[in-house]
């Protein structure tokens, strides 16, 4: 990701007055302490209501949201009041960071405090702290571990989609007609839903009896063409049809990068006599490999979500088979209702991709030093 | 390279060009025919419309959108439209709230420096973009017990919140790298002519920048439309969007295929429009910031 960009080129000076304060500073420290204690008031006050230790409050915590806007409206005023140009600066980025610390760091928090409980929303007890009964049944969940192993798979089968992907942006970065003809037909895929997909392929496609896919497959020579029912035939179905859907996403990528090579380079080699194989290997492949490693790293990250096409056509079957991490806590919560022990399986999850996710971006960062 | 050379290449090259079209648009094609076979067409495996069956306005019907339904009160029907409207109402609340903030952000970011904290830019940039890591179940069941307490749980509010969330880096991403490459002389001379800060990112840069937003706002949509996880956590009978209905008519016993095929159809069909018509500001989207 591209956040070391050289940051200092190009900004605009801030004016010499932005050590001082501004006269309506004081004005403005008032506005951000009556906001917060207004907020922790309302919030206080519909917490012990809905302890029942107070007899009157609201009926739901929506109060305490709009509670929650209104403060950071008020934060946004006081900033100009307390540092006037440089306030004014600040406001761009406010609105953005108070929405998502409100909608991840809370949550995320709130998370961490239920992956501790036993609440199981069948249950009528509740929420009740169980230690660290969660993570121990986590470890002897065979289940889970079988899910985190599909994932290594099929993070690995990237590398697939992303050479397939290469093939067709050289194709289209050929000269060909009808190019933009080509270019919108291939990035159709990327644009339908994953729940589409997975009835128009996984369903109906690849249906046992009378899917096309099937017949085809009979046709081949597959006496038995059953795309679901051994683990791997499974497993490898469900990468193509996430192939399907994500190959036109790299290639776009990967087209541009093709695009904005420059072409003097391929013609030079060209005229030394080079083969078309030999200018790849040695000339374009080297070029392209910033983009490459860029669209490896993004896709690597979206196959850590995938989870709509195998809740939808195979609930991870055969016996686990195709389950991803994600729809095997899916599974747990919607079916089992377990809240608890779904979310500790979640918050688990995310540490081992947070490290996963850092080391990638490490080593490819180091990769490039290296190449370049 | 000798002509013979020359056409086996071209040949190639085109056949490899034909046979991933068919790839592509086979599932599409073959759902669109779907919609109108009989059972007798489906299982005895016909392509081909007019040449080896006769097209059935059969699954349109029992959506109640063929030409003799229409005008007929269809249960089905309504159904449809109101998981049409909340998929409609949510893909667009999200993209364009998504888009006003990001782009304040991402201009923010490519133009000032900030110090909140230990925080840079740098740190804050990759607060947002590290969103974009985090897996929808992470959030999932927090967010599930929170809106029921903020009664938010099945309100298309609730979805436009988890949305906008979800698009937030990408939007960044996009406007900051739209922002970098405007010249900052245009803005200091508004700000000479008197301009404030905020005047000068209205009237001169919105304008300049205003392909790569309608850019981060289509992928946002795309992305919002087909959303399925939280979808299927968060809401029931009210908010529910269009692919928790197609997921759900999935897992019913006995798929009547022509219904399943319209429904998967009416799903799809706004988005192949937009692929086809606006696919310069989708490309120009995905690879913002991805190519230097």
């Amino acid at each position: 990701m591209n956040t070391a960009l050289p940051q200092t080129a190009g900004k605009m000076h801030e004016p010499l007055s932005r050590v001082a304060d501004t006269p309506q500073a004081p004005l403005g420290r008032a506005l951000v302490w009556g906001a917060s204690l207004g907020l922790a008031f309302i919030a206080l006050w519909q917490a012990l209501y809905s302890a029942g230790v107070i007899a009157s409050g609201f009926e739901s915590w929506r109060p305490v949201l709009y509670a929650f806007l209104l403060w950071t409206v008020a934060l946004g005023v006081a900033q100009v009041l307390m540092r006037g140009e440089r306030g004014k600066h600040a406001l761009f980025v406010l609105p953005a960071v108070a929405f998502t610390v409100a909608m991840v760091i809370f949550p995320t928090f709130f998370g961490l405090y239920l992956a501790f409980t036993n609440w199981n929303l069948s249950s009528a007890a509740g929420p009740q702290f169980n230690g660290l009964d969660n993570l121990r049944s986590l470890f002897a969940d065979a289940y889970f571990w079988n899910a985190l192993l599909n994932m290594v798979y099929y993070v690995l089968f990237v590398l697939v989609q992303y050479a397939i992907a290469f093939g067709l942006a050289l194709l289209l970065n050929a000269d060909i007609k009808a190019r933009k003809f080509f270019r919108v037909a291939f990035l159709l895929p990327f644009m339908l839903s994953p729940v589409a997909v997975s009835w128009m392929i996984g369903k109906s496609l690849m249906e046992y009896r009378f899917g096309p896919a099937a017949t085809l497959a009979r046709h081949l020579g597959w006496e038995n063409p059953a795309f679901f029912t051994t683990p791997w035939i499974a497993r490898l179905s469900i990468v193509a049809m996430d192939a399907w859907v994500w190959i036109p996403f790299i290639m776009i990528l990967l087209l541009a990068g093709l695009q904005a090579m420059p072409k003097e380079i391929t013609e030079a080699a060209k005229v030394d006599g080079a083969s078309p194989w030999q200018s790849f290997w040695q000339i374009t492949f080297p070029l392209m490999l910033p983009v490459s490693v860029t669209a490896i790293v993004l896709k690597v990250i979206f196959q850590l979500k995938l989870a709509d096409i195998v809740i939808n056509v195979t609930s991870g079957g055969p016996g686990g088979a195709t389950d991803t991490v994600s729809s095997f806590i899916f599974r747990e919560y919607r079916d089992r209702s377990n809240v608890g022990y779904g979310t500790m399986l979640a918050e688990f999850y995310l540490v081992i991709i947070i490290i996963f996710v850092t080391l990638l971006l490490k080593f490819a960062s180091r990769f490039m030093q290296r190449t370049t | 390279m000798s002509d013979t050379q020359r056409i086996t290449v071209r040949v190639l090259v085109y056949g490899a060009l034909i046979i991933w079209t068919f790839v592509s648009l086979f599932p599409i094609y073959w759902t669109l025919t779907t919609s109108f076979k009989t059972a007798v067409n489906v299982t005895q495996g016909h392509l081909i419309p007019w040449v080896d069956f006769i097209p059935d306005w059969r699954g349109w019907r029992s959506l109640g959108l063929s030409p003799d339904t229409i005008g007929q009160v269809s249960t089905v029907r309504e159904e449809f439209l109101k998981r049409f409207a909340n998929s409609v109402i949510a893909s667009l609340g999200a993209a364009a709230l998504a888009v006003v903030i990001g782009s304040l952000a991402a201009y923010g970011l490519s133009r000032f420096d900030y110090k909140f904290g230990w925080m840079r830019n740098k740190d804050i940039s990759f607060f947002f973009l590290s969103q974009l890591i985090l897996p929808p179940v992470v959030l999932a069941m927090p967010f599930l017990v929170l809106y029921k307490e903020l009664a938010l749980l099945d309100t298309r509010i609730g979805l436009i919140l988890v949305y906008t969330l979800m698009v937030l880096p990408i939007v960044i991403w996009i406007m900051r790298d739209q922002f970098d490459t405007i010249p900052i002389e245009l803005e200091q001379a508004a700000l000479v002519d008197g301009c404030s800060v905020w005047g000068a990112f209205l009237r001169i840069v919105v304008p300049i920048a205003l392909p790569g937003m309608v850019a981060a706002f289509i992928l946002s949509v795309i992305l919002c439309w087909n959303e399925y996880f939280f979808a299927a956590l968060l809401t029931s009978t009210n908010a529910k969007t269009l692919p928790v209905m197609v997921a759900s008519q999935t897992g019913s016993q006995g798929i009547s295929w022509w219904s399943m095929a319209a429904l998967s159809t009416a799903a799809i069909a706004p988005l192949v429009v937009i692929g086809v018509f606006l696919e310069r500001y989708i490309v120009k989207g995905l690879t913002a910031g991805a190519v230097k």
